[in-house]
């Protein structure tokens, strides 16, 4: 018997073995660094990581193959647009993670504990919360280039593990985000199992993990179809789980209340974009020629979900979780591109990924300003009047919420009409009616928001806007700044999806 | 003996998995039923691997082993952490974030 080594394009690997390396050489600071300096090198190791891992990307952009890492990595236009969407992401919300005001200064003591007393007055700083974002970036990084069933079940998990912990890392409240971390780890890993559940009956319906070998099979529609249909509907369930989409997403309110905002931030934006580059990949790719098998559960899925967000969200009176059922309809949005199943759905979720990943990090960005003595208000009637007291950042936010509702000029706007446009194309026209009505329907709630900031007065209860550090200052200026010029001026970026945007098979 | 017989063995170790996650209610049990319902796929994975008579499966098995050590790592974490705050590991008790 002969062994061949595995031949490995490093070039195209190195953003994830960047990112990979940045959060080891984290965990070693976190073992061996000097306290009084740790926070100030994680930082600095994971920016450092994250632009390289940029830089890289950018040098191999135009390069595509599927031989990235043996088959088992698809190296192409949309893996590309999708990485860099997801690096963009994580570097703006690593500026607001960098706010360490609402992480707990030690994980392990117990909430209202001596220990927990002194690790506040020592002034401790979480620094472990640096190499966890970078292994979840790296995960996510690797997600959507997966083209073989044991690539996306590890870079599931390499995603997820780390969310769960994080999730878990506020310093106010700390019941509760410890409560989301737990309710997210159980249905998580409960999701990943229906996934490998999926990935067994896939392998045992075409004798192949690849997402080549897959298609190949359901081309030559030789395997046992009741196969194909478990491994697609148990796939699906665990891929859905990832996005939110009704039912499975019990879990992504609690968790969006519970995490620290900054983590919620992150979470809500580039897990987007990973699960779904990962599910466009799947089902562009593997399940294209079974669109049969899936098309009418999708389609169901979709329009359950984009109503169930926007009318629940309606009732919602945290702004953290209504936020969370606002994601929820946007995952039934990015479905109809899913369900389109052509070039122009494929550039349509692309665009509609990036825009919606940065007004979200944006979005939680100024949440994470709004405070009173005892940390963050979330609470919506608090909100009230905030935009006679501090104009601007009530401006700000009130920006985000018309780019969600999708109001020209916002990068919201294009990007629900590109979607839906692709919709339609393809003949989806009840994805198409029901799109537009959960979206004028979700138009109601966040239009509620500004006229509670903007047009009530002010509560007398100590809720104040903070100063905001430098770092986040960038984050909210750089989002809302992207949100608008994709809003007035989107040619250019949709161009280039337009030109660069494929799936290798 | 017929291979496919290990297809439901594997099916049905999964559906008590699966109930189990949904009526138990101590989180420790709940996480054992995840465990359960991973090693039914696995064991659906090494009957495919058999039936098609490739060797993916197998393979796929040993990654599926070692996620769930780790999965074991976080989660045992994540669970002690809250038994600690709140003395149960009850998933009822876990309520605050109910509305």
């Amino acid at each position: 018997m002969t062994f061949t080594a595995p031949v490995l394009n490093y070039a195209q690997l190195a953003p994830m073995l960047i990112v990979l390396g940045g959060a080891l050489i984290g965990v070693l600071i976190e073992a061996f660094g000097p306290r009084a300096s740790r926070h100030a090198s994680q930082l600095f190791i994971t920016v450092a990581s994250l632009v390289a891992a940029f830089a890289a990307l950018v040098r191999v952009r135009n390069q595509s193959s599927v031989d990235a890492a043996m088959g088992s990595v698809g190296f192409d236009g949309a893996g590309v647009l999708l990485q860099g969407t997801i690096l963009i992401i994580a570097l703006l919300s690593v500026f607001l993670i960098a706010d360490q005001e609402n992480f707990t200064a030690l994980a392990a003591a117990v909430p209202g504990s001596s220990e927990e007393r002194e690790s506040l007055q020592l002034d401790l700083r979480v620094t472990e919360v640096y190499p966890l974002t970078l292994f979840a970036v790296a995960g996510m990084l690797l997600f959507p280039v997966s083209t073989d069933l044991i690539t996306l079940f590890v870079a599931l998990e390499m995603l997820s593990l780390p969310l769960y912990l994080m999730a878990g890392l506020s310093r106010r409240r700390r019941l509760m985000s410890q409560e989301s971390a737990l309710k997210y780890f159980l249905l998580g890993a409960f999701s990943s199992a229906f996934l490998l559940f999926g990935v067994a009956y896939l392998y045992g319906y075409s004798n192949s993990v690849t997402f080549a070998g897959i298609q190949a099979s359901i081309t030559g529609g030789s395997g046992n179809d009741v196969f194909l249909l478990l491994g697609i509907a148990f796939i699906s369930v665990g891929l859905l789980f990832k996005v939110g989409a009704v039912p499975f997403h019990a879990w992504s309110p609690d968790v969006y209340q519970g995490a620290p905002t900054a983590i919620t931030g992150f979470m809500a934006a580039a897990t987007k974009v990973a699960a779904f580059g990962a599910i466009l990949r799947i089902f562009y790719v593997a399940f294209a020629n079974a669109e049969w098998q899936w098309k009418p559960a999708l389609v169901l899925i979709a329009i359950v979900t984009m109503v169930f967000g926007s009318v629940v969200a309606i009732t919602q009176r945290d702004v953290k979780r209504m936020l969370a059922y606002s994601s929820i309809a946007h995952a039934g949005f990015l479905l109809a591109g899913v369900i389109a199943l052509s070039k122009s759905g494929l550039d349509a979720s692309i665009f509609y990924l990036f825009a919606y990943g940065i007004a979200t990090v944006g979005a939680f960005g100024v949440v994470t300003l709004v405070r009173d003595s005892a940390g963050e208000v979330t609470d919506l009637n608090r909100w009230s009047g905030l935009g006679k007291r501090s104009p601007l950042v009530a401006s700000v936010f009130a920006f985000f919420l018309l780019a969600f509702a999708g109001i020209p000029l916002t990068s919201g706007f294009i990007g629900k009409f590109s979607i839906f446009s692709a919709a339609y194309e393809t003949g989806s026209t009840a994805i198409l009616i029901a799109g537009v009505l959960s979206s004028a329907i979700a138009a109601f709630f966040y239009i509620r928001v500004i006229v509670l900031m903007f047009f009530k007065d002010p509560v007398e209860d100590g809720t104040s806007v903070v100063i905001p550090s430098a770092l986040t200052t960038t984050t909210i200026a750089v989002t809302s700044l992207i949100t608008l010029i994709l809003g007035i001026f989107p040619a250019p970026l949709i161009n280039f999806i337009e030109s660069s945007a494929f799936f290798i098979r | 003996m017929n291979p496919y017989n290990y297809l439901y063995v594997s099916a049905l170790l999964f559906t008590i998995g699966a109930v189990g996650v949904v009526v138990r209610r101590n989180a420790i049990v709940v996480f054992m039923c995840v465990e359960l319902m991973l090693n039914a796929a696995n064991l659906t994975l090494v009957t495919f691997s058999r039936i098609n008579g490739t060797l993916d499966g197998q393979v796929v098995a040993f990654f599926t082993m070692v996620v769930a050590a780790c999965e074991v790592v976080v989660g045992l974490a994540i669970i002690v952490t809250i038994y600690r705050s709140r003395r149960s590991a009850s998933v009822d008790d876990a309520s605050l974030l109910k509305r």
